[in-house]
């Protein structure tokens, strides 16, 4: 890893001069064949690959009218390319979204349309080559399919959607991406990112209920696998094990048991995370998600809940339904699936909970709205839900609460940084400067506002902090889960 | 019949025949090509009601770009309101008697002229001063408004420089309309005017323009946010898991 430098913070955030191949020499590590082999991919680079690609980039356009228009609506306006956190920490132009689009679009010009064919160079149409190739590694992997750009394209044009096709083509030639690949297999081997087996994921849950006895000196459940509780929790695996995360499970636990709901996490479906989104293989996909119901009907539960992730919860929000429903088997009554901070704000309208906001006075609180919860989901009734139901969970559980600046949070905020597959040591420097336009918005808050505590719902986001908040000078500590500060807060009454 | 009417009688005809034909194809492609999972972009409306107002808020008042960038939002916007006003005060070619409200516009439709002007020069001039957007432009993009420019430049010739007989113009498009070919002034503006505007007619299908026909196809933009709500399948979506269980069963 080249040494680099850590973004400096200006007063004010300022839109980079466009530095030409700054970060050219960013790749992830390429997936080995036995990460390949379990997801249905070529262990290498093909034969005739450039023909495979380029019919396989034919496909996956013919499958998705997304695609078709995107491909085809770009006018080069220029709204979205100060729109990247990427862009906005590299200055590399392939990181602004229009051109990180055109890197595919290019290609698919030279084969599929009438001015790429005959006019390659009028149009900036290319031929699928290695050099392509390595600049779609590449640059692909500086995408964190965030969507804040297609929140400010006049039509709409989602960058994620041709990152996840870049991706699935070059997965489809036995070029992959060792991070996401690797974690898939363990999700289809054994249940969960983390690769923990049963018997590991029951000694983790015997020790989180012996922790919150000794704390609080109540009876707190951590069920796995029992059949006939009413709900089933899936949440992502780095709950079980990753700081800040586990004080997250910790509060869902004790939610479940002061509202008397019963509850199970299942050791077939132990993971809330689907990395098949990032890479944008349906088969892989809809293989992941199929888990979650299998596990669900063999437990007879009556109702799903997600925990905190990001990516999970936009798979969980917009695709279950089409993959793994219809959800027949699941009580009415309730949104299937639901978010537990919408079962928590439920909880906390009926006055279900008591909350004790002074157990948070150490912490002036700010919430880091994640980007596959604001911009692929939603929670609640109302558009905006996802935005103002964890607000409203939080400012239950402390006194102290500040937003960051308007256009950095809700449907135009910045991406941690490290989401879309790319939470990985080998892109360290794409972490530490993807983060910038975040970190930005929270300095001004520290000034200004004496913020401490930066909450979260999501996984990545709490361990992209957790790596990046250093860099930038303030405690890994800074960072939390959300229904951590509802663990702290909730006062519990031993059951009779 | 002079040789230049029949090769403009043409042209125009096979103009009309590719912008036409042409765009309804795509459309008919977009409309045809399955999207198989839910992805609005937020501000998601929950209802069709509400798609459809924000696709008019959208192609109307382009909220989305006024969002993002408010000198494109200003070229952009002006341009295409002042195209639009432009392309409406040309209806007296194609029409007799004239319908009232066209007659009522067209010193509206001559300011417009200048407008387009103003819009097109600066969103060109962003072409060459914002490095960014000098980045992603290619050779296309500035044709692209070369030709629209210059389609402006010379009708507004022909209204200030040097008149053309528009009765005689008039005559000749009110006869493509009815097959009943009437010759065309030999005049080099209106003829380059023409001739321009057959190109980019022409083109319309195969280059960016498509984002006029495309912007209502966006799923990001078209679809309700409604996916716990009601079950979407369409294309691989349809027959993958799903299906195959339920077949099964």
């Amino acid at each position: 890893m080249a040494a680099f430098e850590t973004p400096a913070l200006g007063e004010y955030p300022i839109i980079p001069l466009v530095r030409e191949g700054a970060m050219a020499h960013s790749k992830p590590f390429v997936a080995k064949p036995e990460h390949q082999q379990g997801l249905g991919f070529p262990g290498a680079l093909v034969p005739d690959w450039e023909k495979i690609a380029v019919t396989k980039l034919g496909e996956l356009v013919s499958q998705s009218r997304a695609l078709q228009v995107f491909l085809d609506a770009c006018v080069k306006c220029g709204a979205c390319t100060d729109k990247c956190h990427y862009y906005l920490g590299t200055g590399d132009p392939k990181n602004m979204p229009v051109a990180r689009q055109d890197l595919l679009r290019s290609v698919y010009r030279r084969y599929y349309t009438f001015a790429g064919k005959h006019f390659p160079k009028l149009v900036g149409a290319r031929d699928m080559t290695k050099s392509v190739l390595d600049d779609w590694y590449s640059y692909y992997h500086q995408c964190s399919q965030c969507r804040r750009c297609s929140v400010f394209c006049p039509y709409g044009i989602d960058t994620a959607e041709i990152s996840m096709a870049a991706r699935d083509i070059m997965d489809s030639v036995g070029v992959g991406q060792k991070y996401s690949n690797e974690i898939i297999g363990k999700v289809h081997k054994i249940g969960n990112n983390l690769g923990l087996p049963e018997a590991a994921l029951r000694n983790t849950l015997d020790g989180l209920e012996e922790d919150v006895k000794e704390a609080t000196g109540v009876d707190v459940k951590f069920p796995l696998d029992e059949k006939g509780a009413e709900v089933l929790l899936i949440t992502p695996s780095a709950d079980f094990f990753a700081e800040p995360h586990i004080d997250g499970l910790i509060g869902y636990a004790k939610v479940f048991h002061a509202a008397g709901i019963s509850w199970t996490l299942s050791s077939h479906a132990s993971e809330a995370a689907n990395f098949s989104l990032f890479i944008g293989n349906h088969d892989n996909l809809q293989k992941v998600a199929e888990r979650i119901r299998e596990a669900a009907l063999e437990l007879g539960v009556k109702r799903l809940v997600v925990g905190e992730c990001g990516h999970a919860w936009r798979v969980a929000y917009s695709f279950w339904n089409t993959l793994i429903g219809p959800f027949d088997f699941l009580d009415p009554h309730y949104p299937a699936p639901q978010h537990i901070c919408e079962l928590t704000y439920d909880l906390i309208r009926r006055g279900a909970l008591t909350l004790d906001k002074s157990a948070n006075d150490d912490k002036v609180v700010t919430f880091h709205d994640s980007c596959n919860v604001s911009r692929g989901s939603r929670m609640g009734d109302e558009p905006g839900g996802q935005f103002t139901i964890p607000r409203e969970i939080i400012r239950a559980c402390v006194n102290k609460f500040v937003d960051m600046a308007p256009e950095t949070i809700g449907e135009t905020t910045f991406c941690c940084g490290g989401g879309g597959g790319l939470l990985t040591d080998d892109l360290v420097e794409l972490r530490v400067k993807g983060a910038l336009p975040r970190m930005q918005a929270l300095q001004r808050v520290i000034d200004e506002q004496g913020v401490n505590y930066m909450a979260a719902i999501c996984a990545i986001c709490k361990s992209q902090f957790t790596k990046v908040l250093p860099y930038y000078k303030h405690s890994m500590n800074m960072i939390g889960s959300v229904h951590g500060l509802v663990s702290n807060a909730i006062v519990l009454q031993q059951k009779q | 019949m002079s040789a230049l009417t029949v090769l403009y009688a043409l042209l125009f005809y096979s103009a009309t025949a590719m912008l036409v034909g042409g765009v309804a194809y795509k459309s008919w492609v977009y409309a045809r090509t399955p999207q198989p999972l839910k992805i609005p972009i937020p501000p998601a409306p929950t209802t069709r009601r509400g798609v459809v107002l924000r696709l008019l808020l959208e192609v109307t008042l382009f909220k989305s770009l006024f969002r993002a960038n408010k000198w494109i939002w200003l070229f952009g916007w002006v341009f295409h309101v002042a195209l639009l006003a432009v392309l409406l005060r040309h209806l007296r070619y194609f029409t007799e008697p004239v319908w009232a409200w066209v007659a009522l516009i067209q010193p509206f439709g001559l300011y417009a002229g200048f407008a387009m002007l103003v819009g097109l020069a600066g969103l060109w001039a962003r072409r060459f001063l914002v490095d960014r957007v000098r980045y992603i432009s290619a050779p296309s993009d500035h044709l692209m408004l070369a030709l629209i420019a210059s389609i402006a430049a010379s009708g507004l010739a022909m209204k200030y420089v040097a008149h053309t007989d528009i009765v005689a113009v008039k005559v000749f498009f009110l006869g493509l309309m009815a097959f009943d070919w009437q010759p065309l002034p030999a005049d080099p503006l209106l003829l380059t005017h023409l001739a321009l505007v057959a190109t980019l007619m022409t083109i319309f299908p195969v280059s960016k323009l498509l984002h006029a026909p495309g912007v209502f196809f966006s799923p990001s933009l078209n679809q309700v946010d409604d996916a716990r709500e009601r079950r979407h399948t369409a294309g691989w979506s349809a027959q993958a898991g799903p299906a195959a269980r339920a077949g099964g069963r």
